[in-house]
Formats: C-alpha cells, structure tokens, sequence
C-alpha cells in the first residue's frame, strides 16, 4: 500500500473536518434561533471528533500527535478545501456550504466503508452514521427555506451561486489519485463527484431553488496542494493562541 | 447559570395586587404550596406569583444566553482537541438551557419572542457577572468552574419551588451543570498546578472574578425586599446571603487546595457563628451593572442584537410556512 498516498488522503478528510468543525462553532450565540445555535454546535463537535479519529490514524502512521498536527501547522501544510475556511458569512451561507460539504462527505465515508484500508474503513463506518445525521438536518432547512418566501429562497439561491465553486474544489485531485484508487482504498474523486451531483440533485428539485449547470461553474482548486484564502492562517493563529503561549504545558 | 439579579424582587407597591384575587382560590393556591404541591400552567394562581416567575424564568433564561458568549469566545481558542470539544459541549449546553427556560417561561403566557425583545431592549435582566470580560482562557475556566458552582447552589435551591415546568426545567440543567462543575475544576487544577505561566494566568483570572462572584448571588439580604411572600409561595427558595454562605463553605477550602490565593483579606469563618465574613461587596457597582453600566454590557447586547437581526429572514421564512399550522402551547 502506497503510504505517502494513504497519508496525502487522511490529511485532506481531517483538515476539512476541523476547520469546518472550527467554522461551525463560530455560530455560537449567533444563530438565527436557538435551535440553531445548538445543531451548529453538535455538528461542530462531531466535526471535530471525526478529525481526531483521522489525526489518530495518521499518528498511528507516524505522524505527529493530533493536537501538534492540529495546532502547530501554518496555513501552507493545511490540506482542506477552501471551502471550509470561508468565514461562517450569513446563515445562508452557511446552512448552503454545510448541505453541500456534508453531502460530499456522508458519500465519501460510505465509500470509504470498504476501503482496503481497514483503520479508515472502521473509522469510515463510525463516522458516515453521525454524517448522516448533518445531512438529514441540511435537507431539512434547505427544503423549509427553499419552499417559503422570496427573500429566503432568494438569499439561499445566491448562497447556493457563490459557493458551488468552491464546493467542486473538494473534488479536486491530487498527485496521488491513481494510487488511491490502484490500492483499493478510495474509488477517486470523479465517482464520489458524480453521487455527490446526484445526491444534492435530488434535494435541490424538492425547491424552489435552481442548481447552476456545473459545466458553466469553474472549481476553486488549491485548498488540496495548500494554497488557501487569506482567511486560513487567521483561524489556525486564533486556534492556536492559547496553546501556543506555553508549548511545554499541559491544559 | 443563573444567580440573583434583582436589587428588590417585588416593586413596593405589588402586594396590593393581591387584592384582586379571589380569596378563596387563593387560600387553596398557598394551601397547595404549603402541602408541597405543584402548580402546573393550567392551575389558578395569582397575577402577582405569575409575573414574578415570568420575571425570574426570563432573566434565568437570558443569563443562560448571555452567559454563552463570554465562554463561547473562547471555543475557537481552547488549547487542544479535549478543551476544544468539551468548551463547545459545555457552551453548547447553556444554550440548551435557555431553549428549555424559555419554553417553561412561555408556559406563563410570555412568548419567546417578547422575551428576546425584553433583553435586547434592556427592559429585562439577566446574571451581572456577564457584563464582565474574559480576557484570558483562565477567566473561561473560573466561570467554567466557580460561576457553574454558584448556580448549582442557586439553581439545587429552586428546583424545589412551586412551579412545575421550572422545576422540571431547573433539574434537567442542574444534572448537566454538575458536569460543567467538574469539567471546570478540571481545566482550573490544570492551570493551578502547571508551569509558571498556567499558574499565574489563573491566580490572576480569580483575582478579577472574585468581586463579580461575591455578588452573584445578589445583593444583602438587609438590603432585598418584600422576599417574604415569594418565600411562603416557594417562588424564592434561599435568601442570597444563604446561598452565598453556603457557596463559600462549598468551594473556599477547594480553591485553596490547589494553591490559589482569594483576593480578600478579610474572608475568614467566624468559627462561633458558623458564618463567612468578608469585605463587603459593592453594591453601588453591582446596581450600575445590572442596569446597563459594566464594562461588556453594550457588546453583549450588540451582539444578541445583530444575531437577532442578521437571523429575521430566517424566523420570518418559518413563520410563514408555519401560518397555516395550529399554534401549540408549550407545556415544558
């Protein structure tokens, strides 16, 4: 099995769990409800364990201990899309990139169930039952929001624009696809894309919204290869303010 | 969380509201409350027992949200995977707790709504020690700690009220604050017992929260009025000072266990009354923070605010899908 292939893997499915979990928890206090401030928060810290099941794994391959990995890299070692490190914006915003993201991933980790990689294909099978519960309540508001009144449908259908960019570049492939898919333990990003496009097809058609023909929409690539928005490092400094002021400790 | 905010729990002028009431329904009402009874939604109970609750249940409530944001600043900073998930957990839950208050205030007849409206307009209160700022991760970890202590003790107390839905409201969230207790003097014993660094942050974190601390519980008893008939109808179940004796006989020696010094020469226990005697608080502070004028106030509200406004369309888009559903009663 390909190693540093395996590893360029786990580090992409970790690093968007946990700026997205990062992301999520931002909505605390915020929410447009209370109810929402509260699912905001439950799927941040489901974010936020998925990744550190991912970090384990890649500790158990070698590397780092997660909360070095987590806290100690600069935006340049980071392997999310950039997607997930947008600023939370509107709610709008948010709710589109959570039901865009969390479909590409509750896809991604049932594919991963059977990953010739056992640890991830174990780890895959815990985390698309909590997944699909972030889906679940994505479809719920997309629906409620998108079937109700103008302002709404108009405020989700402009989030919707804005972010499908950047949500094609969690697709994006890196140098070690081929070796994924040869070692069995990825299908590859072009067979998730298509379920992915399907699954959120589905959706969309129950509303009042329309999904923009993908062949017209130019993907956001980078975020895999570590080039990213300029919002990046300011939330790893953030993460990492109080960690870093005594790197001996133990909090 | 939730301590005692109100300077004097009935205006002087409320007991004659109870000259309206029917007598009778109201000897079986305080009969009812004398047997231990609940009184549920649907239940008589005078005007002035309802607004009282209305009042107490809103400002809980408003503290629980209020009290979310000084903590929450610091989810995206907390050092590593375990502070990070259990500081998202614990705010998380506070926001729980408002979500249940206001759903066994609205139980009384005052809508979510009203409420939120009452707070961003400053009409209604919620827990002092919010207006003050939590500079550091160790001021997170003292409200973590000691502010979910003092609730527990307020909070253990009036769970064993009168009203059913607060009640029941009030023992749900005592169970997650003993979590909250415990995940608080965690990352305190952490800070206390680690390198120089940890230790100095957090001796100087309990140095700025003790005075907001000693007025969590509200003001002196000498000084609260008219508490006598929210006593007799279990609305008030411990005067302030109690509950503040009670929290220093609780948590004085625990913070002196882990090396940490209280800013307060003058607190000692007075071994022949039992009693805690300390340097008295500042009321006069306490009164200007409460109405409006500590030092975080204005950003706590503007951000309760621009949540409220930023989030309109959301509530307005529910509410018209939900025009034609029949309204139910919560029932708490």
């Amino acid at each position: 099995m390909n190693t540093t292939a395996l590893k360029d893997l786990l580090y992409r499915l970790a690093d968007d769990q946990l700026i997205l979990g990062h992301r999520n928890s931002e909505w605390n206090g915020l929410g447009p409800i209370l109810e929402e401030d509260i699912a905001f928060s439950s799927m941040a810290q489901d974010k936020l364990g998925h990744s550190l099941q991912l970090y384990t794994l890649l500790h158990n391959l070698g590397e780092a201990e997660p909360d070095t990995v987590a806290f100690t890299r600069n935006a340049p070692q980071f392997h999310c899309t950039q997607l997930v490190e947008l600023p939370i914006g509107d709610y709008a915003f948010s709710l589109i990139r959570h039901f865009l993201y969390d479909h590409a991933e509750l896809l991604r980790f049932q594919l991963l169930a059977t990953s010739s990689y056992e640890p991830l294909a174990q780890v895959a099978r815990k985390l698309k039952g909590e997944l699909k519960y972030h889906v679940l309540h994505a479809n719920t508001w997309v629906k409620q929001l998108g079937t109700s009144t103008e302002e709404a449908i108009e405020m989700l259908q402009t989030a919707l624009n804005e972010t499908l960019p950047y949500a094609l570049g969690l697709f994006e492939k890196t140098e070690h696809e081929e070796a994924i898919i040869a070692d069995g333990i990825f299908p590859g990003e072009d067979e998730l894309k298509a379920q992915w496009l399907e699954s959120i097809s589905k959706v969309l058609a129950q509303t009042n919204l329309e999904l923009p023909d993908l062949s017209t929409v130019a993907p956001v690539y980078g975020g895999r290869h570590g080039e990213h928005t300029e919002h990046l490092q300011p939330l790893l400094d953030e993460m990492a303010e109080v960690f870093r002021l005594d790197p001996t400790a133990d909090w | 969380m939730y301590g005692s905010v109100s300077t004097h729990d009935i205006p002087a002028q409320a007991p004659t509201g109870l000259e309206n009431e029917d007598p009778q329904l109201l000897a079986e009402f305080e009969a009812r409350i004398a047997r231990g009874e609940k009184i549920e939604p649907d239940d008589y109970m005078p005007a002035l027992y309802r607004k009282q609750l209305i009042r107490m249940i809103e400002q809980h409530a408003h503290s629980e949200i209020i009290g979310s944001l000084p903590e929450g600043t610091w989810i995206t900073r907390a050092p590593g995977f375990r502070r990070k998930m259990a500081q998202m957990a614990k705010v998380q839950d506070e926001v729980g707790h408002a979500q249940l208050l206001y759903s066994a205030a609205e139980t009384l007849g005052k809508t979510r709504e009203e409420m939120i409206t009452d707070l961003i307009n400053g009409k209604s209160k919620y827990s002092n020690v919010f207006n003050y700022p939590t500079p550091t991760w160790a001021d997170s970890n003292v409200i973590s700690w000691l502010i979910d202590a003092g609730a527990i003790v307020n909070q253990m107390a009036n769970a064993k009220g009168s009203y059913g839905p607060y009640c029941r409201a009030l023992e749900r969230i005592c169970a997650e604050e003993s979590f909250h207790l415990k995940y608080g003097h965690d990352a305190v014993v952490h800070m206390a017992t680690g390198t120089p660094t940890q230790r100095r942050m957090m001796q100087e974190a309990l140095n700025r929260w003790w005075p907001p601390i000693m007025t969590f519980f509200g003001p002196a008893d000498k000084m609260s009025q008219h508490t006598e008939i929210l006593m007799r109808w279990k609305v008030k179940m411990a005067s302030n000072d109690d509950c503040r004796q009670q929290f220093l006989d609780m948590y004085v020696p625990k913070i002196l266990e882990i090396g940490l010094t209280i800013p307060d020469p003058k607190l000692r226990k007075n071994e022949e009354t039992g009693k805690w005697e300390y340097t008295e608080p500042d009321w006069d502070e306490l009164r200007r923070v409460i109405n409006g004028d500590g030092p975080c106030n204005k950003e706590r509200l503007a951000v309760r605010r621009a949540a409220e406004e930023n989030g309109a369309w959301v509530r307005r888009a529910l509410q018209a899908k939900q025009q034609a559903a029949k309204h139910v009663r919560p029932l708490a």
